[in-house]
């Protein structure tokens, strides 16, 4: 049992040194960032890859995420006899929490992976080093642009997702169970106020910022093996998964 | 790396959906109302006791809503809740002797300002003071009210012997 605290503090100095090296990339990475603004062909490529690219699951996962808030929101409101309040309970719930988070966590899944895995391929196949080589600087011409891409997409999808997945409330709640359709609109109008909608973005642009720089850092840091590329992409999925919520904890406390 | 035009299609209908969303969740379910162009003129208002009213919260008459409370401020002489009404200027008939009053909608819903008009020839001008008001009514000055009027009468027809523990 010696050696118990010993691995306990490598392993915190391991934390504390990846911690300290992410902060760095970071750094770097934020920098850079309005320089790569002028080269925007990058940019939009990556755009459509980690946004366009995740639509479909978006907006799929909305419509069944929206349709069960129909579900259980009515079966809950029914008790009370306030069926009517389900927009307005919907509503909230989908802009203030429910949007940005599964938003995140779908993206990091579909995009953050995608971004992960293609950096640490390049890692692992000296494509980074050949740039290196050829005086570009792969930070700017691969890592930063991607890092946009993300970040421009993640409150795009967080709004899309939002709106399908009132679309998918509305469907169930008002078209099967039969609330009245004029009552969960107007209710839902009287109780959300342009400051919900101004929570819901806001926190979709910082888990975007979140998530894109993990998945970057973890791809651009991997082990140049197969089996690094694999960890990196795991990796990124925890990580972003975690660091959504627990900033998901923060925003919340320092926005209500 | 060629340039393809389906990226730029896709990014560009993303793009679009993205912020269509986004119109539609700033225009359709939220309470704002964009009146760029509509115009518009003040009252003011004194209450004893504003209750839970909120700036932003509806004016309505006869259910109809004409106007939006503008702000709500406390007026240290006359130690009274100054509020500050917006009324759409196509409803410029409005008596000036009419009168205001904090109303709640439902049972759990918002407060609101009601207005019922009154008889005058002359109606409100931009600026103008609603002179009768009703404040706010606050459900515990009314269940004391209730509760010591109930007292005060048992008190009084039986002189109840305060023996019994």
């Amino acid at each position: 049992m010696r050696g118990l605290p010993g691995e306990l503090i490598a392993s915190l100095g391991g934390f504390l040194e990846r911690l300290g090296a992410m902060t760095r990339f970071s750094g770097q990475v934020l920098w850079q960032s309005p320089a790569a603004l002028l080269r925007p062909r990058l940019v939009v490529e990556q755009v459509y890859k980690s946004g366009a690219l995740s639509l479909v699951i978006i907006m799929t996962c909305g419509l069944f995420v929206g349709m069960v808030l129909g579900l259980q929101g009515h079966d809950l409101l029914q008790r009370f006899g306030s069926e009517e309040a389900l927009g307005t309970g919907a509503a909230l719930s989908l802009l203030k929490e429910l949007g940005p988070v599964v938003t995140a966590l779908l993206f990091a899944g579909r995009a953050g992976t995608a971004l992960a895995s293609e950096l640490g391929l390049m890692r692992a196949t000296d494509q980074l080093s050949a740039m290196e080589v050829m005086a570009v600087d792969p930070m700017r011409r691969v890592v930063v642009p991607r890092f946009l891409g993300g970040v421009i997409s993640m409150p795009l999808l967080t709004a899309v997702f939002i709106a399908v997945a009132l679309f998918g409330v509305q469907l169930v709640g008002v078209q099967i169970l039969g609330v009245d359709q004029g009552q969960f609109w107007s209710q839902m109008r009287g109780a959300v106020e342009l400051g919900d909608v101004n929570e819901g973005l806001i926190k979709g642009v910082v888990f975007g910022v979140a998530c894109s720089l993990i998945a970057v850092f973890e791809g651009y840091n991997a082990q140049p093996t197969a089996e690094g590329v694999g960890r990196a992409t795991t990796r990124t999925v925890v990580i972003s998964a975690v660091v959504t919520l627990v900033l998901d904890y923060i925003l919340t406390a320092l926005m209500l | 790396m060629r340039p393809s035009r389906t990226i730029d299609l896709s990014t560009g209908l993303f793009v679009l959906l993205g912020f269509a969303a986004i119109l539609f969740l700033v225009t359709q379910i939220t309470n704002r109302e964009f009146s760029l162009r509509s115009e518009s003129y003040r009252l003011q208002a004194q209450f004893e006791n504003v209750g839970g009213l909120k700036a932003g919260a509806p004016v309505s008459m006869a259910g109809v809503t004409i106007g939006r409370v503008e702000s709500i401020g406390y007026d240290m002489n006359l130690f009274k809740a100054v509020v500050t009404l917006r009324i759409d200027s196509s409803y410029d008939q409005i008596p000036n002797d009419s009168d205001a009053s904090i109303l709640t909608a439902g049972l759990l819903g918002g407060q609101y300002v009601g207005i019922s008009p009154g008889g005058s020839d002359e109606p409100f001008r931009d600026g103008d003071r609603v002179e009768f008001v009703q404040d706010a009514i606050v459900l515990e000055n009314l269940i004391s009210k209730y509760l010591f009027s109930q007292a005060g009468s048992r008190d009084s027809t039986a002189e109840a012997p305060a023996t019994t523990e």
